[in-house]
């Protein structure tokens, strides 16, 4: 089985702090850390390489240093890794973000399954996953929680939601997004870690992986940041008095009726 | 301090950090409570192949040696000293294959002890031989393809947990110290039994038990080397393991020592934090000192023995019996750091004094240890 897992670095965020002048992240001195979404998603590629045999490729777009991430996830079990690093890619937002990635899997060769964290602990967006699927024109399932099968091309997953989960059967290529309920991540092993310092980081830029120029980096990017501020604090609620629970149903009642909902 | 580890053995000293903050020190109170065996760790430090470090790479171990077997054990002692005797009294245990084992007994016993599938559990000491190892009762009877064991050992470490036992019997009472053979037996065999889990002042989850043979048989093929090499197999044994201790010890002396100085610069007393207070600095700065000179003759040893020096009795006894009373110094200090709060079970730091006391008394007390120093200086003389 084929099985691509793409992850990102980012800021350890228990350490972050906002730079309450420009209310951006300061990244000077944090340490980068692989998203913590991307090593259930890691995980759970190694597994099913261990049930179904097969090769786990790990890819991340990023700025160079994003390797050492890389080289993290192959100490975890991962076979091979791929850094997408150009400096075309600078301000990429999530649509252009999941085009490279969608370009460079193609590069890669045909995956079985690809794997994503749900959401990134920046960003918070949780699009890139469902971008790359709909730019290879594959079908996705997020919030997965348990592959249960897979077999003869077809997978059985159970997709978590607000009120349990559901299950879901979808044809094979197919791009999963992961929650953390899906597994526990295992600790590397020394053969692991002693592959990962000698094993060989393919890196592609632009021109590699075959895409658009236009569709990449700040110009490929339909998303504008305006503006990125902290929110002010929520307010304290009305609290509503009266005489016993009836009288106060009835007053909450009528500030309801007002209430377009 | 820098101790110019070379790669591998930092990636070993990393990766047992990591497993030990991550995913001991969270479970280190319950297993010191419940006395549980800790398998979850065992598998942990299985998959993570730590098991298989000291062991060569032609019977499926990493090919590393007792500097990398020691910096495991220290980074695991520093979370819970109990728990990393999985490891530690394994390694013991697997010393005598290691050391005489013909090469069908390694190929048989090492891979698996190298993946931790099985673990394994060093026997010699009994209820009337402890110090005086060579009044040991047990015994060997040769009956054709077999041998026959008969006897009672007291206090092993892993007993019940362990598949591979390494025993040593006495063959031929009439030869003295020459008298004595090493065996490996596997759990499971008949006439082989465990008595209950010893109730102890410290390294609670470490399971120590009796290990009880009746008329037990076991194949000649599980004679390790000759009749008669017990007694040089159980030395050469120790001179392997006890840096192995000594780690231990080293490895609770700074778990405790880490605990205390966060404590002491957090407590607040006559409105400023204790670590202000020369007394406590003048604690902190003996303790760290004894850690790093224990540390430095573990490591030094360590090293002379992966060199593959040959003489390192007088070393090895010196580093097991210094961080050993270096791991009751510090543990004991660092409870008084903690003043009353150090009296509460509630805190961790009493369990790295109820821990330390051991690493002053097995594998060779540290009286036997400061014998055996003093004869060997005393040859040194006479050369």
């Amino acid at each position: 089985m084929n099985i691509v897992v793409c992850i990102k670095q980012v800021p350890n965020t228990t350490d972050v702090k906002i730079d309450p002048v420009t209310n951006t992240l300061i990244r000077e001195g944090v340490e980068s850390v692989i998203n913590p979404f991307d090593a259930y998603a890691i995980e759970e590629g190694v597994r099913l390489r261990e049930r179904f045999g097969g090769k786990v490729t790990v890819i991340t777009m990023g700025p160079p240093q994003a390797e050492s991430a890389l080289r993290e996830a192959i100490s975890l079990g991962c076979d091979e890794a791929v850094l997408i690093s150009d400096r075309k890619f600078a301000g990429s937002d999530t649509w252009a973000t999941s085009y490279t990635l969608a370009c460079a899997i193609r590069k890669v060769g045909s995956p079985d399954v690809i794997l994503c964290g749900k959401q990134a602990s920046d960003g918070d967006t949780a699009q890139v996953g469902p971008g790359i699927s709909t730019h290879l024109e594959i079908p996705q399932v997020t919030y997965v929680k348990k592959i249960e099968e897979i077999s003869d091309n077809k997978a059985k997953v159970e997709r978590m939601t607000e009120e349990g989960y559901d299950i879901v059967e979808t044809p094979l290529p197919c791009l999963f997004t992961v929650v953390k309920e899906i597994n526990t991540p295992r600790m590397p092993s020394l053969r692991g870690m002693m592959k990962s310092k000698s094993a060989v980081i393919t890196k592609w830029l632009a021109d590699d992986i075959d895409a658009e120029p236009k569709n990449l980096g700040l110009e490929g990017s339909p998303t504008r940041v305006v503006k990125i501020f902290t929110p002010p604090p929520r307010k304290g609620g009305e609290i509503l008095k009266g005489d016993g629970a009836l009288e106060v149903a009835a007053k909450l009642a009528d500030l309801l009726k007002d209430v377009v909902i | 301090m820098d101790y110019l580890l070379n790669e591998q053995q930092k990636m070993v000293r990393d990766l047992a950090r990591q497993i030990a903050q991550e995913k001991i020190k969270p479970v280190v109170a319950h297993y010191d409570e419940t006395e549980e065996f800790a398998w979850p760790i065992m598998k942990i430090l299985s998959d993570s192949d730590i098991f298989g470090i000291y062991i060569p790479e032609q019977y499926g171990g990493l090919g590393g040696g007792i500097l990398e077997m020691c910096l495991a054990t220290e980074e695991l002692s520093r979370a819970c000293g109990a728990i990393a005797l999985g490891f530690a009294g394994t390694a013991l245990g697997t010393f005598p294959i290691l050391l005489y084992g013909s090469d069908e007994q390694k190929k048989k016993y090492l891979p698996d002890i190298a993946k931790g599938k099985r673990l394994a559990a060093f026997c010699i000491t009994e209820a009337e031989a402890g110090s005086d190892a060579s009044s040991i009762k047990t015994n060997a009877k040769k009956d054709g393809d077999y041998y026959i064991l008969n006897g009672t050992k007291q206090w092993i470490t892993n007993a019940g947990e362990a598949e591979v036992y390494t025993v040593i019997a006495m063959t031929d009472k009439t030869k003295g110290p020459r008298g004595a053979s090493a065996f490996i037996v596997e759990k499971g065999t008949k006439g082989m039994e465990f008595g209950a889990k010893e109730k102890k002042l410290g390294i609670r989850a470490s399971a120590t038990r009796e290990v009880i043979f009746t008329d037990c048989k076991i194949p000649k093929a599980n004679l390790i080397s000759k009749e008669g090499m017990g007694f040089i197999v159980a030395m050469k044994t120790f001179d392997n393991s006890r840096p192995g201790v000594a780690a231990q010890a080293v490895g609770i002396a700074q778990g405790a020592f880490d605990a205390a100085i966060d404590y002491a610069t957090k407590r607040i007393q006559f409105d400023q934090p204790i670590s202000s207070f020369q007394a406590i600095q003048h604690m902190l700065a003996d303790m760290a000192m004894q850690i790093e000179a224990a540390r430095a003759l573990v490591y030094s040893t360590a090293r002379m023995v992966d060199a593959g020096i040959k003489d390192i009795v007088k070393e090895s006894a010196m580093s097991k019996c210094y961080a050993g009373d270096v791991a009751m110094k510090v543990t004991t200090d660092a409870v008084q750091i903690f003043g009353g709060y150090g009296y509460m079970r509630e805190y961790p730091v009493e369990k790295f004094m109820r821990d330390a006391k051991i690493t002053q008394i097995y594998e060779g007390t540290n009286q036997i240890q400061r014998n055996v120093i003093a004869a060997h200086l005393i040859k040194e003389t006479k050369k």
